[in-house]
């Protein structure tokens, strides 16, 4: 890069500036010029849009499932015929035997299910069928609104309480940044799969009635939470780094010698200067929880049957691969489209906020 | 150094003792309720019960309960006949755990010890070329598969490779599910490994490639590079011999951590699909039934695996690297 030949001062910049331009030199915020970065990053505006039209998507799920498929997420439909191209066709038909007390299906024999119908079938089995008869596009977007809930519930929490750790070690530092990282490395030592699926299970067999807070076993609640405290460090750890490397700037000790006490320095002081790296990880932790649930779900410990989840339609479509493969492929599709588009996204807001940022979510 | 070991080796056995007073919180406390009858299995007798309750403690103080859990957890380990309420055993079946994860490990291992070498080839490989060609169309098409191969959900890839691969009716390539021990077929074992190798790497090779990628371009800024450059050092012998054994450095301890923590169960979705009865298959086996002493044991054996591992990998690089030893 080419140095000016005299030294510069922003006054007189602003000065050669107007005599050469006739402009007049503005003051912008760094949001501004991290919108105008962002604003030119098209492939990440696309993701950003995705991400909503599938979120928008599935909030319609209700709408979706009563004037379009004309049934709901656990309504079965075996032994009816949909009219696909004027021609009657039944939902599930071959010789597997199905036994009503128990609802479920003697597959020994093979299961013919209705196969996505697309538009020939006035809106119905759109996706096709899946093993119980039920319409596969409606549980999807049930399930899609049941693992957003969850993705971005679980960022909101995990997100909240490590950055308020991280304030707190990275602030006070000494036994209280011990403690605190000692609680980090804790959780670091579990596979956070294998810890996850333990809390998963252990809470779901009486649910949760301790400290006056009462979770029941079936509840949305118990993935969210168990997601939000195995993530906890992998947000936590990076933010304190900054936290207390920025504890050591002048402004800091300029307002602790203002008289600021600890939580006005925490959270006027501290929390500014680390919000860009907060949201480009808020964004990145959805992705990760959004996979972890699926992973979760799809083990039986997340979202428990019969409530759809990305994860769990995945787990239903396993055994019909063969016979039916749509039914654990569509999902499969849909997590890979909002995991994606939210990596992309993010990978362009750090990008636009903090262009020589270096810290990263580590998978 | 030596000083160095000894804090690292206190702080190893801090962190395995919290590791073991979580999970007892975990299946003792959180779930509630009376731990004896949920332990007695499906149909108790209330002799049962009350055995359960005197054996484990479940009538004395919490730390009792504790240290009586552990043991019983170890007791399994040991070689010998165990009595029916000394060791940790399954609620379903009463199959002493300990014997089941030890059953697990040559499956978990075969499994990860493969992907590990598959991921980190590929994802040097990655790194370096996309690297070497930042800004460039074969960059940005290996970056984009870098990141379509984070954002899969692994035991969904498993399913899509089974279902191309292994399941078509017609002669697929790969045969399906099954582990044939090493030392029984070397040439099957490897066979049979071959989907669920690529299908554990997938998301590592990704996610190794980005990271170099990035590590490798801020290398290549440095001044020691240029220099290099300057005295005419071969372009290829600049990037392997300079750049590259400097980016390496943060790799090697993400890769000692992702690697014990797949070989601690972290596996556990790849198995499941492949049907691989390794450590962590033996798990999820048992989330269907809330068969609690299963998990419970896979998830001390994974933590303790890691915990382990880990301070293993810093002893190795406190060793190879100087500067981190005061550490």
């Amino acid at each position: 890069m080419a140095e000016p030949a005299t030294e510069l001062s922003l006054d007189s910049a602003a000065l050669l500036a107007a005599e050469e331009h006739e402009v007049a030199i503005v003051g912008r915020s760094p949001w501004y010029l991290a919108w105008r970065r962002l604003r030119r990053n098209y492939i990440a505006l696309v993701a950003l849009a995705v991400f909503f039209l599938i979120v928008l998507a599935c909030m319609l799920a209700p709408v979706y499932a009563h004037y379009v498929a004309h049934t709901g997420p656990n309504e079965t439909h075996v032994d009816e015929t949909v009219i696909v191209s004027g021609h009657p066709k039944p939902v599930i038909s071959g010789g597997a035997t199905y036994d009503p007390k128990t609802n479920t299906f003697d597959t020994s024999q093979s299961l013919i299910i209705l196969g996505p119908t697309l538009w020939h079938a006035n809106g119905r089995f759109v996706l096709g069928a899946d093993n119980l008869g039920r319409d596969v596009a409606v549980r999807l977007l049930y399930g899609g609104l049941n693992s957003l809930k969850i993705g971005i519930g679980s960022a909101l929490i995990c997100t909240s309480i490590a950055v308020l750790l991280a304030l707190l070690a990275g602030f006070f530092g000494g036994w209280v940044d011990w403690i605190v990282t000692r609680f980090f490395d804790l959780i670091w030592a579990f596979p956070v799969l294998l810890l996850a699926i333990a809390l998963g299970s252990a809470l779901s067999i009486n649910g949760f009635h301790h400290f006056g807070i009462a979770i029941e076993p079936g509840s949305l609640w118990i993935p969210t939470l168990v997601i939000s405290y195995v993530l906890i460090p992998y947000v936590g750890r990076p933010l304190r780094g900054q936290i207390l490397s920025l504890r050591e700037k002048e402004f800091i000790e300029a307002a602790v010698g203002q008289g600021a006490g600890p939580i006005r320095i925490m959270f006027s002081d501290l929390l500014p200067n680390v919000i860009s790296t907060i949201l480009v990880f808020f964004t990145l932790i959805i992705a990760t929880n959004i996979l972890t649930e699926a992973g979760l779900s799809f083990l039986g410990a997340g979202v428990r049957l019969p409530d759809p989840s990305w994860g769990n339609l995945i787990a239903t479509g396993q055994d019909q691969i063969v016979t039916a493969p749509w039914i654990a492929l569509i999902p499969g599709i849909a997590i890979v489209l909002t995991v994606l588009s939210l990596n992309i996204f993010g990978d362009g807001l750090r990008d636009a906020l903090d262009p020589r940022a270096k810290v990263r979510i580590e998978h | 150094m030596l000083a160095f070991i000894i804090r690292r080796f206190i702080g190893m056995i801090a962190v395995l003792f919290a590791v073991s007073v979580m999970v007892f919180i975990v299946f003792v406390l959180i779930p509630g309720g009376d731990p004896a009858e949920r332990m007695a299995g499906k149909n108790p007798t209330p002799e049962n019960i009350v055995n359960i309750r005197e054996k484990w403690g479940f009538d004395k103080p919490i730390y009792v309960q504790y240290v009586r859990m552990m043991q019983k957890a170890a007791n399994g380990f040991l070689p010998g006949k165990h009595g029916e309420y000394d060791i940790l055993s399954s609620f379903q079946n009463r199959q002493n755990v300990a014997a089941e994860i030890k059953k697990g490990i040559p499956a978990t291992f075969s499994l990860c010890i493969g992907a590990a070498i598959i991921w980190l080839f590929f994802g040097t490989v990655v790194g370096v070329f996309s690297a070497v060609t930042a800004g460039k169309v074969s960059d940005r098409l290996i970056t984009t598969l870098a990141l379509i191969g984070i954002s899969m959900p692994v035991f969904w890839l498993g399913i899509v490779l089974r279902y191309f691969l292994a399941e078509k009716p017609n002669n697929p390539p790969f045969p399906d599910g099954e582990y044939v021990p090493l030392t029984v077929d070397p040439v099957q074992w490897a066979y049979h490994l071959i989907l669920p190798w690529f299908c554990l790497s997938i998301l590592f090779i990704g996610f190794y490639g980005r990271v170099l990628r990035s590590n490798m371009l801020d290398v290549m800024n440095e001044d020691y590079v240029r220099t290099a450059r300057a005295k005419g050092i071969a372009p290829r012998r600049v990037i392997l011999k300079h750049v590259l054994r400097n980016s390496l450095i943060p790799i090697v301890s993400l890769f000692g951590l992702d690697f014990a923590a797949v070989l601690g169960g972290g596996a556990i979705l790849t198995e499941t699909v492949f049907s691989l009865k390794g450590v962590g298959w033996y798990a999820a086996q048992s989330v269907g039934d809330l068969d609690l002493p299963p998990i419970m044991g896979v998830t001390l054996y994974g933590a303790f695996f890691i915990v382990v591992f880990s301070a293993l990998v810093d002893f190795l690089y406190a060793f190879l690297d100087p500067r981190i030893r005061p550490t």
